[in-house]
């Protein structure tokens, strides 16, 4: 049987990279194959290419055993390729309607829409693959898992059937990832062909009937789930041994650096997304804040480093109490910040590393005297820390905006974890990272937690709450639904718990404000 | 001995590494190992053939637009061409002679001696008009670099000479020393006034500058226009917008004699740009307003109040168009009237990004705006062809430096990773963050 | 799946609200104190409700007793005031903002017209009329921020119209290919501008000054190099006003909007095609689409460039069309700066109608109300300097743009340049 879809010798060069290095890639009807490999590998390279969103430099594609040219998205589409992307491609202000039938319109009257016609269809595909969405709903207000079906919609409404899932789990909970995975199966028995990217590699275990694992552009081999584990898969994907689990001593726990009572947080929309939330973070602990992205971490973290103004609570950092922190404050009271968005919170992007590695403290000495800038000392402390975090960067005279992702972030882990401080707020810090770079700043906070540092680590990544953690607080729409010792509770539960469910209290929860929560309000 | 040529090498050093520093200031790159020479190209090429593009496009507007070269074509293909460069030789030629004088009269009359002052009077008043180009350009630069586009120019110049000039005639019988520099200042004060409306604007609502600022030139040319046909009018004047000419121990004095109008302002004005150097990028402030300017959002993270910055980047701004007003009326034409400022404001822009919104860099450029609008008039009464053949070119020059790509294409330069010098917000406008 | 609804801050009374009340008792009091001192009860207000020199759809003229009415909306604005500051109209206020205005703005021609006579009709007329480039110009920035480009040049390529709508009307004695001419001249700076901001990436706002300060300095130049010198150059035929049979006829309505130029019914009919268009066609979705999230339109393979380039072309032939008002609309030959920042004005309004044409048309109106009540006024000999009068528009759109109006926003990629990869 000819396969539904055959790449070869896929090449593509970026300036500096070889992103794809001759892959080739066969996909059978009906099958579920997992593309594993870790960020920057070249998986999205190769999808992008195959959606015609970037053009190889060489290589064929194709489809049905016909060879097709794909110069655009356009030419993918008429050859029945789909693609959710990882970022989705929907608008907020229009309606699933108007996002689905975009590009593919009902039309009456020459060229005005039609869109019950296309509500209509929008609805009984919903029906046919159990997917529930509204063709009416405005996609802003739709939860993420929503907006992921519409997206799904998308492709079959256009009647794809070689659909790809870019990264499709990063912002969803287990359980919402496991429905997901139901839903492609039923696809594929419905006779739809799936490539799903990932790096994760229990999903590429529980839920694909093939993986193939690409490391620095190239294939690096295929095979089954039922002959890999999650060792010889990682040791594939990073091409060497990789120790999954820090080693990581028992926590000493000190005397209280950050404590939060009853802080509520509003979002820029005036919408109260931390309901009321307490608790304590101790010296030389790692207190992990679980959730899905977008259950009030975000404004959390920017509440405690002052970041946002919170609307009433109480923030004692080290004893003082803190009734409107600024950041600076946050910083003479000896905090670190790694932000969440690291290009727009962190760093000056068109600013110099020298620059970027003096942002927090360069107003005082030694970096400014008398308010002049002593540029010799900024000199000097950005060689220090370029050679002692390991930043790869020509000059400390580059601007920080040309470094690579896993750089920028070593610049500002540098400049955080350098300073002399007893409380680090860490937010997604290792996002978008390759393993080399994970390992190190996961390392780096380790080391910090050891020195007595407290550190409070917010993460969408559960494996990574898990690996870093002593105790572990789930999110769950602006609430702590429980806060528990990481030892006493399995990833099942955590998962559990960011979705909501509080009802199974685990004995070792301790100091939970999940009593105002409960199931349906 | 050896000491001695210890301490001219010395000196030659350091007079390099200055160079260096000023050359990297203006690429804002690092400086790799290459020779001096292939750093000034790089570090000038852009501005360079900006330049020279612009000139270019000026001429093709100026031939496309001349009766004398369609006539010449009607006659026969060479003298059509013969017209053609006839037209533009003159034309740039008279821009040239009335920016620099004529070469031959320079040797000449440094040679006998005789009609000195003559032979550098376009010269001079060349340098008088670099001064307020100078300034309003250094008030965008620093505009730009605060992350502010501060079109406003043309109504701080307006309120700054306007206020300088009627402290210059209200109050007789000061000393100079003290009624020239409260002129100054009150100028200034004025503009930073002006400026400082947009500036809280944009920090308290969120409301974009470039459409306030345009407004608040309407408004002030509206009110300066009150002011000098109204209260401040030249008796005797029948209604002109004209005010009564400030006093003599408020003008600035000149350097020469007359009729070389140079005067000490020129001087106050490069002062002004290092100055303005030194506070941007030496001092723990200028880094601060860079911070706002580049990246509010970080510049929060790192401790700022951005509001603050944002109306103080905006006031500074606005307070050097002022000086430039109090500049124009004290030293150049003594009284203020509506065609005191003449589009600085507005030109300055594309100075200022021609500088790469350095002030020292601002120098160079504010001396070639300076010329080309001294030579200009010279074109005018030598050739007919009309002053805002200036403001054209000076357009082609912003869009070539701001589009460096199509100078790379044009010339075939290697492609190179610049950033493009951009400091602005433009997603947005209304009151919505 | 459990529901639950967000929540969100207790409305409270924000500063802006108090800000506004305060603001409202203080005109309350203003109309009260200032407007209303010096008239006894048999002051009367003549308002003419026929535009002068129109002989159809004659109304009689309105008589008003000035110091009862100004007693009637001073007391009104005090309450609106009080009851603003202490309660707050929470999201009404954008209606009570306009209610206030329009008594106020009452309370002030009352005033100024005691015991004289304003024509109220032709004021009104003046206002669409003056409205007109400012409601063509806020379209022109509709169409090119919707599809994702800022356009700042529109007073520039206004600015040429106008020029070049004169030189060629006079030159062929036709206003239509003076209108064509115009429409072109507008349309080639916006290609330029989409050129340097599409394909250059450069930014929107220095490429829209670029074309701003090219198009003041060419036509000061063409000015000074020949209308100076060939007066006949500068002398174009005007569009006429044309009266529509039957709806010219109604009373008051009829003379302010149905007889009138090319100009104002050709806005009214892009006010339907544009309102249509944008929210009802396959064109609007898609344009729409690439202002909102460029990648996304790109994924479904919609032209992103293509759609811009579009877009803005449009945008300026629009423009061009309102710098034609200008010179073959309103006085029949190009004046050196005569657009006088209305291009910016029309950017204010584009951001007070929130990117919406009906809306758009009406903030334009209110702006030109300001511009003819100035000139109203200063005919009528108040009190008040010219000048100041003047400043009005200008006045209206910083504050319109500071938000008092509350927040809005515009299209999500507006201002940024989509990078295909």
């Amino acid at each position: 049987m000819t396969p539904v879809l055959e790449l070869t010798g896929i090449t593509k060069q970026f300036p500096g990279v070889l992103a794809n290095d001759h892959i080739d890639l066969k996909l059978e009807k009906g099958e579920i194959l997992a593309l594993l490999g870790e960020n920057g590998a070249g998986k999205s390279t190769l999808m992008n290419i195959l959606y015609g969103l970037y053009q190889p430099d060489s290589g064929t594609i194709f489809v049905n055993g016909k060879q097709i040219d794909v110069h655009s998205s356009i030419d993918a589409i008429r050859a029945g390729i789909g693609m959710v992307h990882q970022h989705f491609m929907l608008i907020p202000v229009f309606t699933v309607t108007d996002n689905v039938m975009l590009g593919e319109e009902s039309l009456v009257l020459g060229d005005f829409l039609d869109r019950k016609t296309a509500a209509a269809r929008i609805r009984k595909i919903s029906e046919q693959y159990n997917l529930d969405v509204d063709p009416n709903a405005m996609v802003g207000d739709l939860p993420v898992g929503v907006q992921q079906r519409v997206e799904i919609i998308k492709l079959l409404y256009r009647d794809a059937s070689i659909l790809i899932f870019d990264e499709p789990t990063a912002v969803l909970t287990p359980q919402e990832a496991d429905e997901l995975f139901k839903i492609m199966r039923s696809l594929s028995e419905q006779g739809k062909s799936i490539i799903f990217i990932t790096h994760k590699l229990r999903e590429v275990l529980e839920y694909s009937d093939r993986i193939m694992v690409i490391r620095r552009g190239k294939v690096i081999g295929e095979t089954t789930p039922s002959d890999a584990d999650q060792e010889k898969l990682a040791e594939m994907m990073v091409g060497r041994a990789v120790n999954l689990n820090q080693d990581k001593k028992k926590a000493q726990k000190g005397e209280i650096v950050l404590q939060a009572k009853d802080l509520v947080v509003a979002d820029s929309t005036k919408k109260i997304t931390v309901h009321s939330i307490t608790f304590t973070l101790y010296s030389g602990e790692i207190l992990g804040i679980a959730g899905v992205q977008g259950n009030g971490q975000t404004e959390l973290e920017e509440a405690v480093t002052g970041m946002r103004d919170f609307e009433s609570g109480e923030i004692q950092i080290s004893g003082k109490v803190i009734r409107k922190i600024k950041p600076r404050e946050f910083v003479e009271a000896g905090g670190a910040h790694v932000p969440e968005d690291r290009q727009r919170d962190g760093l000056i992007l068109s600013f110099p590393v020298e620059d970027n590695l003096m942002l927090c403290t360069y107003y005082k000495p030694p970096f400014s005297i008398n308010g002049i800038l002593d540029r010799k000392e900024i000199r000097r402390n950005a060689q220090t820390l370029i050679s002692e975090f390991d930043v790869r960067t020509p000059s400390p005279l580059t601007d920080v905006g040309t470094l690579s992702g896993g750089n920028q972030q070593k610049v500002i882990v540098a400049r955080e974890l350098s300073r002399n401080n007893r409380l680090i707020v860490a937010s997604q810090p290792t996002r978008g990272l390759d393993v080399g770079s994970i390992e190190y700043i996961h390392g780096q906070l380790l080391k910090k937690r050891d020195e007595g540092c407290g550190i409070l680590l917010i993460s969408s990544e559960l494996d990574e709450i898990m690996e870093l953690s002593d105790r572990i607080l789930v999110m769950y729409k602006g609430e702590a639904i429980v806060t528990v010792d990481a030892d006493a509770v399995s990833k099942s539960e955590i998962g559990l718990y960011m979705a909501g469910i509080s009802q199974q209290r685990i004995p070792g929860s301790s100091e939970t404000a999940a009593e105002k929560s409960s199931m349906g309000e | 001995m050896s000491a001695l040529n210890n301490d001219t090498e010395q000196k030659k050093n350091e007079a390099k590494q200055a160079g260096e520093i000023f050359l990297q200031e203006l690429s804002r790159k690092p400086s790799n190992n290459n020779s001096f020479f292939s750093k000034l190209w790089s570090a000038i090429q852009i501005p360079f053939l900006a330049i020279l593009s612009g000139l270019f496009l000026g001429a093709l507007i100026i031939i496309f637009t001349s009766p004398d070269v369609y006539e010449a074509f009607g006659k026969g293909l060479g003298t059509g061409f013969k017209a053609v460069f006839s037209v533009v030789g003159n034309a740039y030629g008279a821009l040239f002679a009335g920016a620099f004088g004529s070469p031959s009269k320079i040797m000449e009359a440094l040679r006998t001696g005789e009609k000195i002052d003559r032979v550098f009077k376009p010269i001079s008043q060349s340098l008088v008009e670099t001064t307020p180009y100078l300034l309003s350009g250094l008030a965008l630069a620093l505009g730009f670099r605060a992350g502010i586009f501060n079109v406003g120019g043309e109504g701080q110049i307006y309120v700054g000479g306007t206020a300088a000039a009627f402290v210059g005639f209200a109050f007789a019988d000061l000393p100079r020393a003290i009624h020239l520099p409260l002129s100054v200042l009150v100028g200034i004060i004025a503009g930073g006034i002006w400026g400082f409306i947009p500036g809280w604007l944009k920090a308290k609502t969120g409301s974009h500058e470039v459409i306030n600022t345009i407004m608040l030139n309407y408004i002030a040319l509206r009110l300066v226009e009150f002011l000098l046909t109204g209260p401040m009018t030249k008796i005797g004047s029948g209604g002109m917008p004209i005010s009564n000419p400030v006093q003599e121990s408020a003008r600035i004095p000149l350097i020469f004699k007359k009729p070389l109008t140079l005067h000490y302002g020129f001087f106050f004005a490069l002062i002004m740009a290092v100055l303005i150097w030194f506070f941007l990028f030496k001092t723990k402030w200028g880094f601060n307003l860079q911070m706002a300017g580049a990246n509010k959002h970080a510049a929060k993270y790192a401790g700022l109040n951005i509001g603050i910055w944002t109306v103080l980047g905006m006031t500074i701004s606005g307070a050097l168009n002022g000086l430039c007003g109090a500049n124009q009326v004290l030293g150049v034409t003594y009284t203020m009237g509506l065609g005191v400022s003449a589009g600085y404001g507005f030109d300055s822009i594309a100075l200022a990004l021609l500088a790469n919104n350095n002030p020292l860099g601002c120098i160079l450029s504010a001396l070639l705006f300076g010329l080309l609008r001294t030579g200009s008039r010279n074109m005018m009464s030598n050739t007919g062809i009309p002053l805002d053949i200036v403001s054209i070119v000076q357009a082609f020059i912003l869009m070539f430096i701001a589009a460096p790509a199509i100078i790379r294409t044009v010339y075939h330069l290697r492609a190179k990773k610049v950033q493009a010098p951009t400091a602005v917000n433009v997603s947005g406008w209304g009151g919505n963050r | 799946m459990m529901k639950t609804k967000p929540v969100y801050l207790k409305h409270a009374v924000s500063p802006r609200d108090r800000i506004m009340g305060f603001v409202f008792l203080i005109l309350g009091l203003f109309v009260l104190l200032v407007f209303n001192k010096n008239f006894s009860s048999e002051t009367i207000t003549t308002f003419a409700m026929t535009p002068g020199g129109i002989s159809r759809g004659v109304m009689t003229d309105w008589l008003i007793q000035t110091n009862r009415t100004l007693w009637i909306c001073g007391i009104l604005l005090f309450l609106i005031g009080i009851y603003q500051f202490i309660f707050g109209f929470g999201h009404r206020s954008n209606l009570i903002l306009v209610l206030v205005s329009l008594i106020f703005v009452f309370s002030f021609i009352v005033y100024v017209a005691a015991n004289k006579m304003l024509n109220l009709a032709g004021l009104l007329a003046s206002a669409l009329a003056m409205a007109v480039p400012i409601i063509l110009g806020g379209f022109c920035g509709i169409l090119c921020e919707r599809a994702g480009v800022v356009n700042i040049a529109i007073e520039g390529m206004m600015l040429m119209g106008a020029m070049l709508g004169s030189v060629v009307g006079s030159a062929t004695k036709n206003i239509w290919f003076g209108l064509a001419a115009a429409m072109l001249g507008g349309g080639i700076l916006a290609l330029v501008h989409a050129w340097l901001s599409i394909k250059y990436k450069i930014n929107q706002i220095v490429s829209g000054t670029v074309i701003n300060i090219f198009s003041t300095g060419m036509t000061s130049y063409i000015s000074s190099m020949y209308l100076q010198d060939f007066p006949n150059l500068n002398k174009t035929p005007r569009f006429p006003s044309v009266a529509i049979p039957g709806l010219a006829d109604i009373p008051f309505i009829g003379p302010i909007i149905f007889d009138n130029s090319l100009f104002v019914y050709g806005m009214f009919l892009l006010l339907i095609l544009l309102q249509f268009g944008l929210f009802k066609t396959r064109w609007g979705l898609r344009l729409r689409a690439v202002g909102e999230h460029p990648k996304a339109a790109d994924t479904l393979g919609i032209n992103v460039f293509k759609t811009r380039y579009m877009a803005v072309i449009l945008g300026g032939l629009l423009a061009g069309f309102a710098g034609a008002y200008f010179s073959l609309g309103s006085v029949g030959r190009f004046d050196e700066g005569m657009t006088s920042g209305k291009g910016f004005i029309g950017l204010a309004a584009m951001i007070f109608g929130n990117w919406i044409p009906f809306r758009t048309m009406l903030a334009g109106i209110l702006f030109g109300f300001a511009d003819s009540l100035s000139s109203s006024v200063s005919i009528l000999g108040s009190s008040i300097p010219g000048q100041f009068i003047n400043m009005l528009p200008y006045l209206v759109t910083i504050i319109v743009l500071a938000g008092v109006v509350g927040s809005s926003s515009g299209p999500a990629a507006s201002g940024t340049p989509y990078e295909k990869e």
